[in-house]
């Protein structure tokens, strides 16, 4: 094998993983916070992509200037269903939720189908097929530019979470909400703050994904079960865990498509999810609960 | 400050509490003692807010506060320390502490953070550790420090000397009187009935969802009756 070849399958896979990395950050803190799988989250991250296809087709704002804006609005989309569907109907129930959210992404993804129809589409922004040079191999711009706004986003939730009153209030919320009240946190507030954030995680993710990937009604599940595995890889509720396990995800993702061929690259990640239920199946980052 | 009258309160169909009067004036410390399962800590969590009481009326301070939410009931000064310390095990010490002014008593933080950490030294020697990972009496004295940074007007404890070793209770207790010392109204829920009513001005017996015998904490502590279901004496 090829060193250069390898080398740039690591890159690929690395860069591959920074654009999980969002997705499964947001998936993995309501799992922290509300106890459930949001089995909504595809659907959510698929609606925010025709938000940030539309945004440049009919208003020619750019995927990456769409950033604040679609942020906000997911933060605002997920927290006003949190608090008009999933708290009012749940009645503090963890399977109502789940069931909720799974419910809402059956809707979702009709409604997209309806609205959208089935068809792939594509945008071309001056610099999709611009090529940068990384070490052994050449990369497309987007992909860089995915990672390296994923992992600063990354870093800027981290921090929020860890030094701010909100973020002390939602880890509070998430362990022990019997003593956050006591305190005085509105947890039922917090819950949704918190899914409003794990939403707007799918806002940014979505105007990272568009400039080189394809938009369709089913195009969440993709990287939902994606999400899924690195979550469980990194443990379920851990943020760290969620990073790296995205980039672990992704090196396998590249590699495996290297050895086995491009139609084979997502065998890793089943065989991965099989290996840590059968011998970890806390993950990497997750202590006993 | 707190007047309650004729409360009822209970989970569902069962009727825990019913027309249970007590009342706390300021600078007091009033003791609430009765056996297991009677339902001291119902009372807490409906004063708190935590559960909506079937019937009768709260009074705080001047206002109704039957069945309003904890947000507003900490926010006007009514605190509760739990039974159990209900601390947040995943946050550090200091971040728990930082916690309890969350909703009140957020412009003295540094100041009060400073009198918390005087009040227990231990506490401060364990800043950055996560707060699972304390011992149960220093879990209970985070939790007594959580209230207190909220700038209490009335705090309840709920058997805060339950499973500390003889030396700490009486460090409880000594604790108990001192911040009464400084003003700070006490509602105190125990077990320890010998030392509780020591401590305290007032007390309330609870039986059978009512408050059967109340007093002065001494006239209590000298009932024969009482003395013998009790205080084992
Ligand atoms: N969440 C709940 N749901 C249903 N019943 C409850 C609940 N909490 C308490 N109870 C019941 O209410 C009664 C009173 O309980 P409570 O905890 O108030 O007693 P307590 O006086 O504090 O006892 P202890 O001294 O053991 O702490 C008990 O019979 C208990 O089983
Ligand atoms: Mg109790």
């Amino acid at each position: 094998m090829d060193a250069t070849i390898l080398g740039a399958a690591v890159i690929n896979g690395l860069l591959l993983g920074g654009s999980y990395a969002l997705v499964a950050v947001g998936l993995t803190l309501i799992y922290g916070v509300l106890h459930i799988i949001n089995f909504a989250h595809g659907s959510m991250l698929m609606l925010a992509m025709y938000g940030v296809y539309f945004l440049l087709v009919k208003a020619q704002v750019d995927p990456y200037a769409a950033i604040p804006l679609m942020v906000v609005v997911m933060y605002a989309a997920g927290y006003g269903m949190y608090r008009a569907l999933i708290g009012r109907f749940s009645h503090g129930k963890d399977e109502n939720i789940l069931l909720i959210t799974l419910g809402l992404s059956i809707v979702l993804e009709n409604i997209a189908l309806f609205f959208f129809t089935g068809d792939s589409r594509n945008i071309t922004v001056s610099y999709s097929d611009r090529m940068i040079e990384l070490g052994p191999s050449l990369v497309p711009l987007p992909k860089l530019v995915s990672f390296g706004a994923s992992l600063l986003l990354c870093a800027a939730l981290a921090w929020f979470i860890a030094r701010t009153d909100t973020g002390r209030a939602i880890r509070a919320v998430a362990k022990e909400r019997h003593g956050a009240r006591l305190v005085g946190i509105d947890v039922e507030k917090i819950l949704a703050v918190s899914y409003g954030i794990g939403i707007a995680c799918l806002g940014a993710a979505a105007c990272l994904l568009v400039p080189m990937f394809y938009v369709a009604p089913t195009v969440g599940h993709l990287f939902v079960i994606v999400a899924f595995t690195i979550v469980v890889l990194g443990g379920m509720g851990s943020f760290l865990g969620a990073l790296v396990g995205a980039l672990l995800i992704g090196l396998t993702e590249s590699l495996s498509g290297l050895f086995l061929g491009e139609a084979l690259g997502q065998i890793g990640i089943s065989l991965i999810f099989i290996l840590i239920l059968l011998f970890r199946p806390t993950g990497l980052f997750g202590g006993g609960r | 400050m707190l007047e309650v009258r004729g409360l009822a309160a209970g989970y569902g169909e069962i009727r825990v509490l019913d027309g249970v009067d007590i009342d706390v004036a300021e600078g007091e410390i009033v003791a609430v003692l009765g056996s297991n399962g009677v339902g001291k800590s119902t009372l807490n969590n409906n004063l708190s807010g935590l559960y909506r009481p079937f019937g009768g009326t709260v009074r705080f301070c001047g206002a109704d506060i039957t069945g309003a939410d904890p947000v507003r009931i900490v926010e006007m000064g009514l605190v509760q320390v739990p039974e159990g310390r209900r601390v947040f095990p995943n946050l550090s010490v200091r971040e728990n502490l930082l916690l309890g002014s969350y909703r009140r008593g957020r412009a003295n933080r540094a100041r009060n953070l400073e009198r918390v950490t005087a009040t227990f030294p231990r506490l401060k020697e364990r800043f950055g550790q996560m707060a699972a990972t304390l011992s149960g009496g220093e879990q209970q004295m985070l939790a007594i420090g959580r209230g207190m940074m909220s700038e209490p007007r009335l705090l309840i404890l709920d058997e805060p000397s339950l499973g500390l070793s003889p030396m700490l209770v009486d460090e409880m207790f000594a604790l108990i009187r001192e911040l009464n010392g400084q003003g700070l109204s006490i509602l105190l829920i125990e077990q320890n009935a010998v030392q509780s009513l020591e401590a305290a001005h007032r007390g309330y017996i609870i039986e059978h969802g009512a408050v059967a015998m109340s007093g002065k904490a001494a006239d209590l502590a000298a009932n024969p009756d009482l003395r013998a279901r009790y205080l084992g004496l």
